[in-house]
């Protein structure tokens, strides 16, 4: 019996289909919709004041949804990371206030956030428990913890370390902050970690298939610890960003990080079954929804109505997501 | 192609042994003592009876189940492995029947998972940089050498059919192998013609030298491949024979404990 026919390997794949079959095409499409949209309604859309002003608004969704995305291409879910990122925000400002030198604090506060990050990839990773369990039981201890360390009240941070990522600087006639410049740091290093590194590999594989990773003699469990403790120290960086947008320690802020940097990782089409997607396509996510909010608020529309239309395409994302995991 | 051209004379150096090996779960034996024997360049397939004790006899060769009592000698000497990576560091690579493969990623990485080289100098010490260009070129040289054929090397594996992502798991034990190749069942989720292209895989593993043992429920398919054939009952060797000794008639009656060899 001979019943293969055996070649070397066909052509290889075209630009073309590379660019299509890119899961970022989409959301970068939808963007582009967006700003042409915004562009052709309001001149101060495209003002370069306007477009900073974006950026700016988008830093702490964006750094956060960094760590959003390293966690959900495990096939996990991270439901902290708003309550971590105000964690950090409340620790560096509490230190700071009480006189320790403000960089020790912030370094403090970006280490106890990695703790945070730590404990909830080993119990995911230990105990083997649901992430989003796991997640959703951290948010409501530290909720209710920092409520009660910080006497239920928020207080200003006027440490100017702490506020320095708010700071602007020029760039070629546009004015960015530190904060954005830090943002675009991350993504890019984390996008280096995540496709150029061995270890971002077997974060994609993990999440692929659990059962394949670990024949090939991944660790699969320290990769996840690692992964958690990554997404823990990135929400600490966040913490900063945050002290340098609005320089207050609020237990109550960030009530809706969860599902804004969920949205922001799901529209920019990483898979929440695991190991599909990744940074380039968060960070569109994130200036999607930034861009959003910001045109719509331009056009004097109610917020709530942003809320209304940001839900309206997360789910859409979702349900494509579903149908090409259908068809494959 | 006639099977088992190349190992006709008995003497050849005999790669993997298990002699008298146990393995008792509880009050079920699944092993009794059974003596094993792969050789140099040879295909050996193993067949038995559902429940005859295959399975858990190549997990005790693997690592995956470590043998109650009993030797394992790989080239002549004892091992005692203690997982599935001690048995891979050792140079025997196992394919399952489920496919361990990451649909998502693409052949190249496939090929390589768990095993990624790292570009040469500064990039890869101190940067950790994958050589993905070196790894793209590696498999595509390792599949024109088994002569595989598959699409371009870049594209991911969910786009490949079953018998396509087989092969890239069967490809991945042959390139990394230095000692053997075990195979349960690769072929039992495959259709006729997929079958074809990972039996023709596994035939040129075997004519580079490495010696494979293959887990096969399908007579025809043993037949075709074999060079001999191991036959398990009731958690022991009943008999080993060869295609040419013995008809498909014979085999089935030793396995079912009908005949002797
Ligand atoms: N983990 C286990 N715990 C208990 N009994 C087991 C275990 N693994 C195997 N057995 C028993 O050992 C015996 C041999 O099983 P094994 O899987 O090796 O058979 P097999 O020849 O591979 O069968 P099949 O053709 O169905 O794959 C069976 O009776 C089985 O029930
Ligand atoms: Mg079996």
């Amino acid at each position: 019996m001979n019943t293969a026919t055996v070649y070397p390997a066909e052509a290889p794949r075209s630009l073309k289909a590379r660019i299509l079959g890119s899961p970022s095409a989409g959301p970068l499409l939808v963007l582009f919709g967006f700003c042409v949209i915004f562009a052709l309604t309001n001149p101060r859309f495209l003002a370069t004041h306007n477009l900073s002003i974006i950026l700016q608004q988008t830093v702490v969704i964006g750094a956060l949804a960094i760590g959003q995305t390293l966690v959900i291409l495990t096939a996990g879910i991270d439901l902290a990371v708003g309550a971590i990122c105000v964690l950090g925000t409340i620790v560096a400002g509490k230190l700071a206030n009480l006189g320790y030198d403000p960089v020790l604090s912030m370094g403090i506060a970006v280490l106890i956030c990695t703790a945070a990050g730590f404990a909830a990839g080993g119990l995911v990773s230990g105990l083997r428990l649901p992430p989003f369990i796991v997640t959703l039981g951290i948010l409501g201890i530290l909720t209710a913890a920092l409520r009660l360390i910080s006497e239920g009240g928020a207080f200003p941070v006027r440490d100017p370390f702490l506020a320095w990522t708010g700071n602007t600087m020029k760039l070629g006639g546009f004015v960015l902050t530190y904060g954005v410049l830090i943002m675009f740091i991350l993504y890019a290093s984390v996008w280096y970690l995540l496709n150029q590194t061995k270890w971002g590999r077997h974060v994609y594989a993990i999440g692929n298939n659990v059962e394949a990773a670990r024949l090939v003699g991944i660790p699969v469990r320290r990769h996840l610890l690692s992964v958690y403790v990554l997404a823990g120290l990135i929400y600490g960086i966040a913490a900063w960003l945050a002290l340098g947008r609005i320089p207050n320690a609020d237990p109550n802020a960030m009530q809706s990080a969860n599902l804004d940097s969920i949205t922001a990782v799901v529209i920019g089409g990483t898979s929440l079954f695991g190991g599909r997607g990744g940074l380039v396509g968060t960070l569109i996510g994130a200036l999607i929804v930034g861009v959003l909010r910001n045109g719509l608020t331009l056009a004097g529309i109610d917020p709530l109505w942003q809320d209304l239309i940001t839900g309206i395409l997360v789910i859409i994302a979702v349900a494509l997501d579903q149908l090409s995991r259908r068809r494959r | 192609m006639p099977a088992g051209s190349r190992i006709e004379e008995p003497s050849a150096r005999v790669v993997l042994e298990a002699r008298n090996v146990v393995k008792t779960y509880g009050h079920v034996t699944a092993l009794d003592g059974v003596d094993f024997e792969l050789r140099a360049g040879e295909i050996l397939a193993v067949v038995g009876d559902n429940g005859a004790g295959k399975s858990t006899l190549i997990k005790t060769l693997t690592g995956a189940v470590r043998p109650t009592s009993g030797e394992i000698l790989l080239d002549g000497v004892p091992v005692h492995f203690k997982g599935p990576l001690d048995a891979r560091h050792a140079g025997i690579e196992t394919v399952y029947q489920d496919l361990a493969v990451a649909p998502a990623l693409d052949i190249a990485a496939n090929l390589f998972l768990g095993r990624e080289l790292r570009a040469p100098g500064l990039l890869g010490s101190l940067f950790r940089r994958l050589d993905k260009k070196g790894m793209r070129e590696e498999a595509r040289r390792a599949m024109g050498e088994l002569k595989f054929r598959l699409p371009a090397i870049d594209n991911p594996v969910e786009s490949l059919s079953g018998g396509q992502r087989q092969g890239v798991a069967v490809a991945r034990a042959a390139l990394f192998a230095r000692r053997l190749v075990i195979m349960d069942e690769p072929t039992a989720a495959l259709g006729v013609r997929e079958t074809g292209q990972v039996l023709q895989l596994i035939r040129s593993i075997r004519d580079r030298g490495l010696p494979v043992v293959l887990i096969s429920h399908n007579m025809p398919n043993v037949f075709d491949l074999a060079d001999r054939i191991h036959i398990m009952r009731l958690g022991r060797r009943a008999a080993v024979v060869t295609p040419k000794t013995h008809s498909m008639n014979d085999v089935v009656a030793i396995m079912t404990g009908a005949a002797t060899a």
